[in-house]
């Protein structure tokens, strides 16, 4: 048997298949248009596996069930689009504060509101790093292909279960939607090991010292899970050096971790005069465009694509504008991720921003265009 | 009245003692009868699971020695329809205020009941928000005052049972706290019976709806309670001007159904032997 097979799937399938992979055994969601396929995708299969699919009432009942489930040791993902997302806010909130592994997947489309559903955008950036209150940290991942899902959708999963942090997979309808190759390896060749198996014999829920696993309930440990601020056990406490340091926990855990955490791909000139930042299904585009300009013409360009979007690779960002002058940033929406580029560029670079939002993808003749204006 | 026995205190996280409720509330009866309930129910402390949403009755899980959820507002009955559907040994009690279960939570409970999925909802109606200080929930009774309806509520409240029936629930009890004995009773019936279970719990909030009502301190309002309070047993050989502002307590429905988490497992066992064969 060869280790890995050769399929032709959609993005949507992909993200669902890779959750598989990773073993995941609980859905639950409630249906939406673009990301509707990845639910059909589960109904069919995870029965089969012996796990659960369920669709509920709403998007907010679908992000408690899935939290529910995580809890009872099931490795769960739910998906939706923009107005789900939006309903899902609340409960995502709460497994970032009670640290319990989920993957939320947004397979984005045209907003604000109903928008235009089957078109594509990128508008859900900054509602992925701060749609739920607070001043939580968030995990997210952006694929630019069928085949990065895949293997994306696998990551959040495993990082989920380690970190014990809710991982958010931000499709891009393109993305979703397309259908292309991807290698896919044999069943469980990917799987982490199942941290919570082992139960460390002084374990806490929610101990300071470090990464400790989720002991399901059920097993016998009896601890207390809240979207309070709590102790160490779980209890509620609102005592301030508590507060911060449970605050601090949670930011600290993706900062000791973010060498795991950020995926990002170099591609062109090794010291390019104009360098692209992008993520999603507009890397397509660039990648199109440097290879005509940088393998064809030899001009100095060259790509940042970011897989991780948040946290924000900014030391890979800040490493690129050490070389270029300009950062040629495109995105579909009026400059969301721009402003982070930015922050991290830190004036070492002109931040040139490449926006689209009519539910059209920006072309490579597009980012041609802009290129053009700094090289011959 | 037979004295009622010492709680097990093996289920209750005593080192969290005092609880945050006023004096005078009626969530720590209605919490030490789930307490006798689920010894009478003879459950193995590890299988039992308090689930709770948001509210002053929902603290109760704080204080309970098992596996304990505190969720958002309204939406316990999700995350346990998660978690039972995971773990489907699991006992899972449900703690929700009115509030909690029937305004914001309105949808995840009539869905539940849908279902008829193992769950087994304990309501603690004290008639109003407590926590946030006493506004009108959807079982505020009409005329009644809170602090967002000073001139009484225009607004005609649920009944939760019924509520519950109509969705497709299968067991409907109704307790009070003045009569914690039966309310415990009530809690373990619910408990036996498989599919989804409504216990409400009437309890008095003296602080937050009792005051602003005139009905006096706890004391009065559990005697007006008690007083009011008429048996199923009773209230069937009782005409509807009789009945006119009594409490109806005891078993309200109980049906048969089938229930949602055990035809899953039944469905994907079947697939996974048609599959093996
Ligand atoms: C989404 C959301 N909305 C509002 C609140 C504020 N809030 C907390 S408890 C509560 C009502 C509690 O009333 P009830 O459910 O009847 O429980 P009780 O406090 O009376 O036991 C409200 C509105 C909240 N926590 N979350
Ligand atoms: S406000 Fe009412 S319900 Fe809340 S603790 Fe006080 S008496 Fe109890």
């Amino acid at each position: 048997m060869p280790d890995v097979k050769p399929v032709l799937m959609q993005g949507n399938e992909a993200c669902a298949e890779g959750a598989i992979t990773a073993g995941v055994r609980f859905y639950a969601g409630y249906p939406i248009t673009p990301s509707t396929e990845i639910a059909e995708y589960m109904a069919e299969k995870l029965p089969r596996l012996g796990g659960v699919f369920i669709q509920m009432e709403d998007e907010i009942a679908s992000m408690a069930a899935v939290i529910g489930a995580s809890i009872g040791g099931k490795r769960a993902l739910t998906a939706t689009s923009g107005p789900g997302f939006s309903l899902k806010q609340e409960n995502l909130g709460y497994a970032i504060m009670a640290e319990i592994p989920c993957v939320v997947v947004n397979v984005q489309r045209m907003g604000p509101s109903t928008g235009v559903p089957t078109a594509p955008s990128q508008g859900d950036v900054m509602q992925a790093r701060w749609g739920t209150h607070g001043d939580h940290p968030i995990i997210v991942f952006s694929p630019a292909s069928v085949y990065e899902t895949f293997y994306l959708t696998i990551a959040a999963v495993n990082l989920s279960q380690k970190l014990r942090q809710p991982v958010v997979l931000l499709l891009d309808e393109v993305v979703g939607h397309m259908r292309e190759k991807v290698l896919i390896p044999e069943m469980g060749k990917l799987m982490v090991e199942k941290i919570s198996d082992q139960v460390p014999p002084d374990w806490k829920p929610y101990d300071d010292k470090g990464l400790t696993p989720l002991v399901p309930f059920g097993s016998g440990h009896f601890y207390h899970v809240t979207g309070l601020y709590h102790d160490e056990f779980g209890f509620p406490t609102g005592e301030p050096a508590v507060v911060s340091r449970v605050l601090d926990r949670l930011h600290n855990k993706l900062e000791q971790y973010r060498h795991e955490i950020t995926f990002t791909n170099y591609i062109g000139h090794k010291e390019p005069r104009v360098g692209i930042v992008t993520y999603g299904c507009t890397v397509r585009s660039a990648r199109a465009a440097v290879k005509k300009a940088y393998w064809q013409n030899r001009w100095p360009v060259g790509l940042l694509s970011l897989q991780t979007i948040w946290p924000f690779p900014d030391k890979e960002v800040e490493a690129l504008a050490r070389q270029a002058d300009i950062i040629l940033v495109p995105e579909m929406n009026r400059g969301q991720l721009v402003g982070e580029v930015e922050r991290s560029v830190r004036g070492q670079a002109e931040v040139v921003p490449l926006n689209r939002y009519d539910g059209e993808m920006i072309t490579p003749d597009q980012i041609m265009e802009q290129l053009r204006r700094w090289l011959p | 009245m037979a004295p009622i026995e010492q709680l097990n205190l093996d289920f209750l996280r005593t080192k969290k003692l005092p609880h945050i409720w006023c004096p005078g509330c009626g969530n720590g009866i209605v919490t030490a009868a789930l307490v006798r309930a689920i010894v009478r129910a003879g459950y193995d402390q590890r299988d039992v699971v308090i689930v709770s949403g948001i509210g002053c009755s929902s603290r109760a899980a704080g204080y309970l020695n098992f596996n304990t959820l505190h969720t958002t507002h309204g939406r316990a009955l999700a995350f346990a329809t998660g978690l039972k559907m995971a773990r489907p040994q699991l006992k899972i009690f449900v703690i929700m205020g009115d509030g909690d279960c029937s305004a914001i939570g309105g949808n995840h409970f009539i869905h539940a009941a849908r279902r008829n999925i193992d769950l087994n909802a304990v309501i603690i109606n004290n008639y109003i928000y407590g926590m946030t200080g006493g506004q009108h929930s959807p079982l505020t009774p009409l005329g009644k005052k809170a602090t967002t309806a000073p001139l009484g509520t225009l607004e005609r409240p649920f009944e939760l049972l019924e509520l519950a029936r109509g969705a497709g629930a299968t067991f409907g009890a109704r307790g009070i706290a003045a009569q914690p004995r039966q309310l415990e009773q009530l809690i373990a019936r619910g408990a036996a019976h498989k599919g989804f279970s409504v216990i409400e719990a009437l309890s008095p909030c003296p602080v937050a709806y009792g005051r602003r009502n005139k009905q006096g301190g706890a004391v009065e309002m559990l005697k007006a309670m008690k007083e009011n309070a008429v048996s199923v047993e009773r209230a069937s050989n009782m005409d509807a001007q009789a009945l006119a502002g009594k409490i109806i307590t005891g078993v309200i429905f109980t049906r048969e159904a089938p229930e949602f988490c055990e035809l899953y497992y039944q469905l994907i066992e079947q697939e996974s032997k048609k599959n093996s064969n």
